[in-house]
Formats: structure tokens, sequence, C-alpha cells
């Protein structure tokens, strides 16, 4: 019985990590139509931040959720502004622009910060059940992935922003010609969209050692989440971490992690080719 | 004047064949040579791609797959069988059947564009996961352990049909990379002027109508992969050759970044271009390789932590640099820019006063 | 007459929605039949049915008495049914002359092919365009090259959508009289999706109404216009001309 409830809390673990690595690209790809190739590097980019400032003192819960998110939201700004607006609309291009970008981010990290030892100890000590213990940290991911996507969830659906939002996404010629600036929409967007990879990366950092080259275990996962799930973002995000998350770690308890790996890949592949536009494109095509 | 570009005289590739085949070796150092070698081997590589995306339109973000199955396949086997030429075919006919399998999956299942480059993407993405977790010697085919993260040493050359005695040495390796090389771009050349060619680069232009012509489109696409493929796992085969040794460094994300940039710096629809663009961004990394040190040349202080600068031109600095340049100003590459501005000058000249078209 | 051209209860759904109810048609040899209505009458549905870019959910196409229902585009293309699109499927990267051939030489010689696209050319008045890429041509010049395209592949049946959109008054009247010539001279039998009720007047033998996804009515062009159901689905959405 325990180790039932063991096995659903890594489950559930692993959709949440799933859930947080990618929602941050969904919002920007279900909002856009661009794919940032650099979001596994935005997601370094607040593991780094939240590690040096907590190392230099700072008091861990604000690096993690008022520092990195706005660090990483500006520089997102930044990137929108300069990379992505010239070459929108041209999606192969926004690819390969920002594919260069993680290069050129992999490379400063490299030699800046690179092989910064980054080990820290995490926080909330470990939680019993039954003869099994899990790290209390778990259950923090877990509840903060819950809690951000239903802040999500609220954001789109009840604020201001959230409906010009929506409209934008749905039809943006339609959007412009009722007065909204689609130019601010996006670039908006795109900071949230960072801020939460950065957030992300930063709430990952006590559980993986960051270095200059951990965007790659993240962008693998997130692009093929994003993709799975759907233009939808919210709901595209839940039902392919749900999905992806699940057969993983399931996988992983019978076979090895690696297996896991390979099967949430597989599963990927089998999904888009069974539909095409992802889980969204062909359920919940109403959703947030 | 059609897109069809106009491409390098017949005359004048061969001629360079010539002169890479029996000129370059008498007047170089063997260590050069080497080098030659590999970049000629990348060059191929470089086609590959140019055919697929360039001239097929299928944009195929993992095609390293088929450099790295070729590789290995042929390591695997040459370490079984001693002999090189099964293994040879091996490494080419490996991917071929790989691209067969899933081209048949993307092309007939109507997959296009970005979903399509996120499975050829993932295809080579498990194979790395896959090829990484078998460090260990229980992992093994036969006689060849895959030794995970090492890769598998001590290949032998490739040798003689039947005579396994007759090993390659440096210059014969070069021999045959370039042979090799140019073989595939002139088979390239002549495959672009065939009606197959020709119908791939209609549907390239526009799917929909090659379809309504009557085209079998999913067809066309999946021969265009798979010809691609065997010439990348030839790639890899002539790789593992050179080096005597195939790690899963060829299916990590760079190595396949690479090869994408090559031919987007050298020019989509071309094939001098990407061949040209992977020498020299290949000698790039190398150079910027060698001249990585540890010295600290710049450093800052950042909330108390010091951030310290040791090395300007990090060979990712440089590489993501000439992405992002490229898309921002130079989409079409290298040799079509070039292209562009000779057609622009020459179309200025004939309207100047004087010119051949010039009124009485 | 022999139908070229037959749906039997043809059906599409698409989850909640019947976009086809239970559409029945035929099509004789040679005729010119117009299919209009309102935007979602289904028109456009059934027409990417009758192309092979939709298979139905139910129901049959019969063409030339054989089931074509539910082939693949290239199989309805090769099997004698040309396509023009809403937006002209050309090649912009390649010049007129080339367009043309690609698709001439599919059922010719070379020599033959060369001779057929230099008559079409003359025909859509292009020859002194022949080199041009067709990307740089007008929006009016790249559909009369699209239809050029699709008269070169000698179909005994061409589907036409919206081949006047985004044209001015000059090219309506020269693509309808081009349309006309066109089924006169080499008798291929027609379909054509359009909202241009002046055009439709200039080449229509008989015109199909689309209605919520079933045909409301089907007659020749006048009686159609003189039709008062048909008058009120329309009603404020086109002013007809002459009545």
């Amino acid at each position: 019985m325990d180790f039932a409830g063991i096995i659903v809390i890594q489950v559930l673990f692993a959709v949440a990590s799933l859930a947080l690595i990618s929602l941050g690209l969904a919002i920007i790809f279900g909002m856009m139509r661009v794919i940032n190739f650099a979001h596994g590097e935005f997601l370094m980019m607040g593991g780094f931040t939240t590690l040096m400032l907590f190392n230099a003192g700072v008091n861990l819960w604000v690096s993690m959720f008022v520092a990195a998110p706005l660090i990483v939201g500006v520089f997102g700004l930044v990137v929108e502004r300069l990379i992505v607006r010239p070459l929108y609309g041209r999606l192969f291009e926004t690819v390969l622009a920002t594919w260069g970008l993680s290069l050129l981010m992999i490379g400063i990290a490299s030699v800046t910060v690179g092989y910064y030892e980054a080990s820290m100890k995490v926080p909330f000590g470990s939680v019993t059940i039954g003869d099994y213990t899990e790290s209390g940290y778990t259950f923090f991911v877990i509840g903060l992935a819950i809690v951000i996507l239903i802040g999500a969830y609220v954001g789109l659906r009840y604020t201001q922003f959230g409906l010009l939002a929506r409209g934008t996404m749905q039809n943006p010629e339609m959007a412009a010609s009722l007065g909204v600036n689609i130019s601010r929409v996006y670039a908006t967007t795109f900071f949230v969209g960072s801020a939460l990879s950065g957030l992300a990366g930063a709430v990952l950092t006590p559980l993986v050692s960051v270095s200059p080259v951990i965007g790659f275990s993240y962008i693998a996962r997130a692009f093929i989440t994003v993709i799975g799930g759907g233009a939808v973002a919210l709901t595209g995000t839940i039902t392919a971490s749900g999905l992806f998350g699940s057969v993983s770690q399931v996988v992983a308890f019978i076979t090895t992690p690696v297996v896991g790996e390979v099967a949430l890949l597989v599963t990927a592949i089998v999904l888009i080719r069974l539909m095409p536009e992802g889980i969204t494109g062909r359920f919940l095509r109403r959703g947030l | 004047m059609s897109t069809i570009i106009q491409r390098p005289s017949l005359i004048a590739m061969f001629a360079f064949m010539l002169i890479f085949l029996f000129a370059v070796p008498q007047f170089t150092e063997i260590y050069i040579i080497n080098n030659l070698t590999v970049f000629a081997v990348m060059a191929t590589m470089a086609l590959s791609l140019a055919l697929v995306w360039g001239f097929g339109g299928i944009l195929s973000l993992g095609h390293s797959v088929f450099f790295g199955i070729g590789g290995y396949a042929y390591a695997i086997a040459v370490l079984n069988t001693g002999d090189s030429t099964f293994p040879i075919l091996l490494g080419i006919l490996l991917p071929v059947l790989l691209a067969c399998l899933l081209g048949y999956f993307m092309f007939y299942g109507r997959i296009s564009d970005i979903y399509l480059a996120v499975i050829t993407l993932t295809v080579s993405l498990i194979c790395y996961h896959l090829i990484v977790s078998t460090s260990g010697g229980q992992w093994r085919i036969g006689k060849a352990a895959i030794g995970g993260y090492n890769g598998i040493p001590g290949l032998p050359p490739i040798n003689l049909p039947g005579d396994p005695s007759q090993r390659l040495g440096f210059v014969g390796k070069y021999y045959l990379a370039i042979a090799v090389m140019f073989a595939a771009y002139f088979f390239i050349r002549w495959l672009l002027e065939t009606r197959f060619g020709r119908v791939t680069v209609s549907i390239r232009e526009n799917e929909t109508r090659s379809e309504l012509l009557g085209y079998d489109v999913r067809a066309y696409k999946l021969a265009v992969y798979a010809i691609g493929a065997g010439l990348a796992g030839l790639a890899g085969v002539l790789y593992a050759n050179w080096g005597g040794f195939i790690s899963p460094v060829v299916f990590n994300i760079f190595f396949t970044a690479q090869i994408i940039v090559w031919v987007m710096v050298g020019g989509l629809g071309t094939l001098v271009g990407p061949m040209l663009a992977a020498v020299a961004i290949q000698y790039l990394v190398t150079v910027l390789g060698a001249a990585a040190t540890s010295e600290i040349k710049a450093a800052v202080t950042i909330f108390g932590f010091k951030l310290e600068l040791k090395n300007f031109l990090d060979s990712n600095i440089v590489l993501g640099m000439i992405f992002i340049v490229f898309t921002l100003f130079i989409p079409k590459g290298v040799v079509p820019f070039i292209r562009d501005r000779i057609e622009q000058a020459r179309a200025a000249k004939i309207h100047q006063p004087g010119g051949p078209d010039a009124g009485p | 007459m022999s139908a070229i051209l037959e749906t039997q209860n043809l059906n599409k759904h698409f989850g909640g929605v019947t976009a086809v109810k239970d559409v029945s048609f035929a099509l004789a040899e040679g005729e010119l039949r117009c299919l209009i209505g309102p935007n979602g009458a289904g028109k456009s549905t059934f027409f990417k049915m009758l192309c092979g870019q939709l298979k139905p959910s139910s129901g049959r196409i019969m063409f030339a008495a054989a089931d074509i229902t539910g082939h693949e585009p290239h199989d309805i293309a090769l099997g004698g049914i040309g396509i023009k699109t809403q937006v002209p499927s050309v090649y912009d990267g390649l010049s007129v002359h080339e367009n043309i051939m690609l698709s001439a030489w599919r059922t010719r010689t070379k020599v033959e092919a060369r001779s057929a696209a230099d008559d079409l050319l003359t025909q859509i008045r292009l020859s002194g365009q022949a080199e041009r890429l067709v990307g740089q041509l007008s929006h009016g010049q790249r559909q009369w090259v699209e239809l050029a395209v699709v008269i070169a592949q000698e179909p005994k049946l061409v589907l036409f959508d919206e081949p006047t959109a985004g044209m001015t008054l000059d090219e309506v009247e020269s693509t309808a009289a081009l349309i006309r010539d066109i089924n006169q001279r080499y008798a291929y039998s027609m379909v054509v999706v359009e909202h241009d009720m002046q055009f439709i007047r200039m080449i229509a033998d008989t015109v199909t109404v689309f209605h919520q996804g079933s045909i409301l009515a089907e007659d020749n062009v006048e009686n159609i216009l003189r039709n008062p159901v048909v008058r009120d689905v329309y009603l404020g959405r086109q002013r007809i001309e002459g009545i």
C-alpha cells in the first residue's frame, strides 16, 4: 500500500516537473507559434541565478521566486525584441535563430560560470510513508506545479490581459483591428513565458547539478511535450505532461530510468503520428 | 530565369577532383592530409542534408542519426568480421532501412514540417540515450562492446575487398574520402537532372500542385529521404574509418546542429555551398579549440560572485553567433547571397548607358 | 447523356458538426456547373471531398463510372480530374513556361508537350511572359497560369475553387471567356465553386445551390436567380443584378 503511494507520488512528480519545464515554452508557442529553442538555456539561467544568489547570501526563496523569474523574464524581453520579432511568422528561421541563441548562451555560460560547483542542500528534509521515505521537496514541486497551473488558468480566464491574450491567440488580425497592441501582447507573453521558465529552472536547482549544458536534458522533453500537447497552451501542457510523465515514470519503475526516457520519446512519436496537431489539435480544442 | 540555380560547370568540378586526388597529396604534410580527410567526410554529410533538405524540402533535424548508425554498424560489423567489405554495405543499408521505416511513418501519415522535424530530432535523441546507456562490458554484439559514452575504439581501417591484409593508410583514407565526396556530388547533380529529380524539386516548390498533377508525393519524399540516409551512412562509415573509432557524440544535438548550419550557411538549394561551409566551419571549430586556454581574460563581480571570462571565442559562442547572424541577415546562405549580388551587378551593367540594351 | 461525375448520399461530419448532409449530385458530360451558397453552406467541404483532400464520412463518389471514394489526391488527378485551387497552386519559383511544361509532359512526349505549352500560352495571352517567374506575375495572371497548368493535363473533368477570387472586373470577364472557350473547345466537364454572380451568369450551364450542407436547388442560371427560396437564403449577402 505504501509502495503504491510512493509510486503515485513519483509519477505525480514526474508529471509536475514536466509540466513546469514545458509551460513557459507552451505559452509562447500557443500564443505566437514560436518555438524558442533556447528554452533549455532559459531554465539553466534560472538555475544559475538562483544558485549564485543563494551562495552569495540571498534568501533562497527570494532568489527562486523573485530574482530568477525577473531576470530571465527581462532577458526574454530582449530576445523577443532582437531575434524573435524580426523573424516573426517564419517558424523555421525562428527555430534556427533561437537554436543559435542556445549555443551562444551555452558558450557564454561555459566560459564564465563554467564548472561552478553546483550542489545545494535540498530543503524540506524528508517525509516518511510507511516503510519508505520521500523527499519533502517532491511534494513541494508537485504543489507548486498545481499552484502555477491554477494561476495560469485564472490569469487566462479571468484577467483582462488573459482575455486579450486569448483573443490574440485565436485571431491576431481581428484583435489588431479591435485596437489591441499586438506587439505589446507578444512581448508580454514572451516575458511571462520566459519568467516561468526561469522559475522552473530555479525550482529544480536543488535536484539537479546545474551546469552550462543542462539545457539539453530540458529542451528535448519540453519541446516534445509542447508539440504533443498541441496549440492550446494550458490544456495541452497538462494532458501531454500527464501522459508522458506517467508513461516514463511507470516504465522506469519496471525497467530502468533510461528505458523510461526512451518510452517517453517513443510515446511522443506515436502520439504525433496519430494526432499530428497534438492532443489539443484533436480533443479539448476549446480549452485554454 | 528559373530558380534551378546555375551550377558550377561540371568541368570545373572535375578539375578540382583531379587536383585534390593527385596534386594535393604531393605538396602537403601528412597531418594536413589527415585533416582534409575528415573535412571531405563532413562535406559528404553536408551533401546528404543538402539533398534531403535543400532539394527535397524535408527538414530532417535529426539527420545525424543516419551518420551515427552508419558508423556504429560499420564499427560493430568490422570488429566481428575483420574484413571491411560487408560492414561498409551494412553501414549504408541500415540507415536506408531506418529511413524507409521512419519515412513511411511520417510521409504516409502526411505529417508535415515542424512536426516532422520534431520526430526526426526525437529519433536521434533516442539513439543517443540508448547508446550512452551501454557502458560496461556486458553490452556487446559479437566481439564488439558498444561502450556507452566511450564509444568503440580500435577499428581497423578499410581494406581491399577480400584481402584483410591490405589496409588503407593515411593517404589511402584520403583518396577514398575525396573520391566518395566527389562521386556523391556528381551523383546528386545527375539525379537532379532526371525526371525523379525534377519532380522532387517541384514537390519542394509546391507540394499541392505536384500532387494535383498526379505525382505521389509521399513516395518521392520517401525515396529522397532514403537516398540521403544512405549517403549519410556512408559518411559515417568513412568517419569511423578515418579515426579508427566511433562514439555517441555523433548522435548528440551539437553535431546535428552543425550539419544544419553547414547547409544553412552554405545555401539551402545549393550543393557546393554546404560542402564549403562544412569545411570552413569545421576548420574554424578546430582552430578555436586549439586557441582555447585557461587564462583568465576578464573578470567582473556581481553579487559577490566573481565571473571570469576565459575564452572569448568558445566554439559554441561562435557557432551560435553564426546561426543568429545568418538567420537574421543572410537567410538564403552564402552561395545564393553571392550569386544574387553577381546577378544584380550584371543586371545593373546591362541597363547602364552604353550597355548592351542601351537605346539609339 | 451519362453522368461523368456523381455523388451518392455523401456525408461529412466533423465532430458534432455535419458539414455535408446526404448530398446526391450528378454532372453530365461536357456540362459546366457552378456551386453556390453562403459561407458555411458546405460547398467547400463538398469540393474538397471531390478532390480527395477530405475523406467522406459516408456515401460514394463516382467518376466516369468508377468509384473514387476515399482515393488519394494524386490518384484522382491521374484518373483525369484537374483541380484549380482557391489560392493558386503554382510554382512561383519557376517560369510560366516551366510550370506548364511540368504538367504537359505528364501525358505527352517532350516535343508534343512543347507545342501544347505554346498553344496554351497563347490562349492565356501570356506568350510574351513565358520566361518570367510566376511569383512575379499579378494575381490574375497567376490564376491563368494555373488554369493553363490544369488544362495541360488533358483532364476529363475540371474542378475550380473560386477562380475569380481577387480579380478585377476586366480579369473576371477574360477569365469567363477563357473558361467558356475551354469548355466548348475541349468539351471538358466542369464544376466551379463561385461567389461572383456576374461571372456565374457568364459561364454556367447549370447552378447548384448549397445551404446548410444540403442541396437547396438545382437549375439553369436564370431560374435559380428567379427562385424566391434562393433569394431568401442570399438576402442581404449579394446584390443580384437585373432582378
